[in-house]
């Protein structure tokens, strides 16, 4: 008997829970950028602070059901932050880290959870996805989105991210398949928090880690402590360069926990230990950055309160912006369906128009 | 002028506007160096090349996302399932996102993607390769459904399918896809959507039909000529938007009207022209209407398929029966 192929799966961290540089290894050149790090830092405790904002608007009977980011805000920051504006952003429902850094408004993401089409209406990058509700769905829109650009030869990097539970799913197998099979530039960053609603990680799947599906599509593959902005970030960077430079796609595993329940209509109580929870804060991504910013002397606790303080007016004046927006007219749910309206449509739409000008 | 088969007007449309048109891609499973288990792809990949003719993995599932993907970043993406009853994978790409990404961007996005698929039974094919099942897209908001029935009629429609801003679900009926020929003038010219054609005038008795049941509804016609009766025949080729006034400005002249549709009957799109007989042209009607469809049962194996499929017979005595009220 011999071995026709074998392979190893790399686990990279760079932080450790307390901020310190890991021993033994070498840590990226963004390690020593602390202005960049920094500005990251400052958008991950922004997004920290529109979560919590976003909750309790919920609570309040102001918001419908909100997708928590909480806990996620490394990974996101480090995914959105690594991409170029022509490049294409294909997220599930939580990642506003992500998306904030590439132009889409908080407003935009409480309209949505706020019951209102234009949510999806991004400010920018107009050729994103909007929000995908179907799991893993949105992995072959990337591909597909990875394939056009390829085709018309265009140096532009699709990036879709996934849960741990989405990982199971045949589209984000038939993505990276079709992504080995084709060489698409396309990154697939899987967020294992651990929870798929109350489904814990170890009932997806058999692997020993999720990052080695991509061995089978053919891919690069990495696993990284997804609390860990430096090992996020820079392979994120290394990911997106080799995909843009034609050297085909990667699957990133971004380990880290959802410290939220799944949405605010979840109660996470009823599922898992508390126990578990608590050791998860011990390791969640903004304590760890935080600590080393303040070693390196560009942050301490007097700037972190200003900052949160800005945070604060700048999410109450998104929060404004939507609570004053007025909902869309009756006739807007049909003057998207097509692209124009057809004749038995356009009864329907006369008819409900109609309808609303008697007062019904 | 060359005279061609549907299925050669198939790909007659699609090299014209894979050479007008840069953006327009088609893909799918051996759609390449195969040309299509039908041959519908035929010589396409010689011509535009393994980049514009691609030979996908083998997964519905991928084919019908990849559509949606590169569809919003400017792309016009042909895809093809091989058979209609292996596009049950795809459904969630259609629904969720193909029909529907205009509408939740407010516009921002939209799908201008074509799902082309061999329909139908009468082909003596293997078990899932005969469905006939138009009517689970036709209540899916956002989309059209198409299928056309003669030579003409599948190079103009699939032309303006194309160019449709919106996903369109083109179902092609392949028991007739080599059944006759006729002059397809290779012109780009386009047929309009959502529009009916009348096939045939007449005075007595309206049947409206789609896909490859045109052929035996005409034949019908003519049988029931035959009889002293005359009927006039509708193709809807654009099944989804329904250009009802079509059909009822014919039943206002025959007061009489028979369905005609390979599909099931329950919730078939029978129903749904029925239902708005009923609603709009009740007291032109001097008979029920009539519905000959598929039984609502599977569609057998080929061995019994034929009398699964409305029959010429089984629409002559529909019609007489409304003619006998």
């Amino acid at each position: 008997m011999s071995t026709c192929a074998s392979f190893q799966i790399e686990h990279l961290q760079f932080l450790d829970a307390e901020g310190k540089l890991c021993a033994g290894v070498t840590a990226p050149a963004l390690a020593k950028d602390h202005a960049q790090l920094l500005a990251l830092y400052k958008q991950m405790l922004f997004v920290r602070v529109f979560d919590a904002k976003s909750v309790a608007l919920q609570r309040t009977g102001k918001l419908g059901t909100y997708a928590s980011s909480l806990g996620h805000e490394a990974v996101h920051v480090g995914v959105g932050s690594a991409m170029r504006p022509e490049d294409c952003f294909a997220p599930s429902y939580r990642e506003y880290g992500a998306q904030f850094c590439r132009g889409v408004r908080p407003r935009e993401v409480l309209m949505y959870w706020g019951g209102d089409e234009r949510g999806n209406d991004y400010s920018g990058p107009r050729h994103d996805f909007a929000w995908c509700v179907p799991i893993a769905t949105q992995c072959l829109h990337a591909a597909g989105a990875a394939l056009a650009y390829k085709l018309r030869g265009e140096p532009r990097v699709a990036v879709c991210c996934v849960g741990d539970g989405g990982s199971s799913k045949a589209d984000f197998y038939g993505a990276i398949n079709v992504t080995g099979a084709m060489q698409l530039p396309l990154v697939a960053v899987i967020i294992n928090n651990q929870w798929a609603i109350s489904v814990p990680r170890k009932s997806q799947t058999g692997a020993k880690t999720l990052a080695q599906k991509g061995i089978a599509a053919g891919l690069e593959t990495v696993q990284v402590d997804g609390n860990d902005l430096l090992a996020v970030r820079s392979t994120m960077d290394t990911a997106i360069a080799r995909a843009r430079g034609g050297g085909g796609g990667t699957v990133i595993e971004a380990v880290t926990y959802r410290l939220s329940d799944h949405t605010t209509a979840d109660d996470a109580r009823r599922y898992r230990d508390d126990a578990e929870v608590k050791a998860a804060w011990a390791r969640e991504p903004m304590k760890r950055m935080r600590a080393y910013l303040i070693a390196a002397k560009v942050w301490d606790d007097a700037k972190e309160e200003a900052w949160k303080t800005e945070c604060a007016a700048r999410v109450d004046v998104e929060v404004n912006a939507y609570l004053e927006s007025k909902p869309q007219p009756v006739t807007a749910m049909f003057d998207y369906t097509y692209a124009d309206l057809p004749v038995d449509l356009a009864q329907q739409r006369a008819q409900v128009l109609a309808a609303e000008h008697d007062g019904h | 002028m060359a005279q061609i088969t549907l299925i050669e007007a198939v790909t007659q449309a699609l090299a014209w506007e894979m050479a007008h048109d840069p953006s327009v891609v088609v893909l799918g499973e051996d759609v390449g160096v195969n040309g299509g288990v039908f041959r519908a792809t035929q010589g396409l990949q010689q011509k535009f090349g393994p980049e514009r003719v691609i030979d996908t993995p083998l997964d519905e599932t991928t084919i019908a996302g990849l559509t949606v993907g590169m569809a919003t970043q400017g792309m016009k993406p042909v895809a093809e399932a091989q058979f209609e009853g292996f596009i049950y994978p795809m459904m969630e790409h259609i629904a969720c996102h193909a029909a529907r990404m205009r509408n939740r961007t407010r516009g921002r996005l939209h799908v201008a993607a074509v799902y082309r698929a061999p329909w139908g039974g009468g082909i003596r094919a293997p078990e899932h390769h005969s469905e006939a099942n138009e009517h689970l897209f036709t209540n899916i908001p956002g989309l059209r459904v198409v299928m056309p029935s003669s030579p003409a009629r599948a190079y103009g429609l699939l032309l303006a399918a194309i160019r449709d801003p919106d996903p369109v679900m083109f179902f092609e009926p392949k028991r007739i896809y080599r059944q006759y020929k006729e002059e397809v003038p290779d012109d780009g010219e386009a047929l309009p959507l959502d529009v009916c054609f009348v096939l045939r005038d007449g005075q007595d008795v309206t049947l409206v039909t789609w896909g490859a049941q045109v052929k035996e509804t005409l034949e019908a016609a003519d049988a029931l000529a035959k009889e002293g009766i005359s009927a006039e025949v509708i193709d809807l080729a654009t099944v989804k938007p329904l250009d009802f006034d079509t059909i009822a400005e014919s039943v206002a002249k025959t007061h009489r009207c028979v369905i005609v549709h390979e599909a099931p009957r329950t919730a078939g799109f029978g129903a749904e022209i029925a239902a708005r007989l009923a609603e709009h042209s009740m007291f032109d009607l001097y008979a029920p209407v009539e519905r000959v469809t598929g039984y609502d049962t599977h569609i057998p194996l080929f061995r019994l398929e034929m009398k699964y499929l409305p029959s010429v017979q089984r629409i002559v005595e529909a019609a007489r029966r409304t003619l006998a009220v």
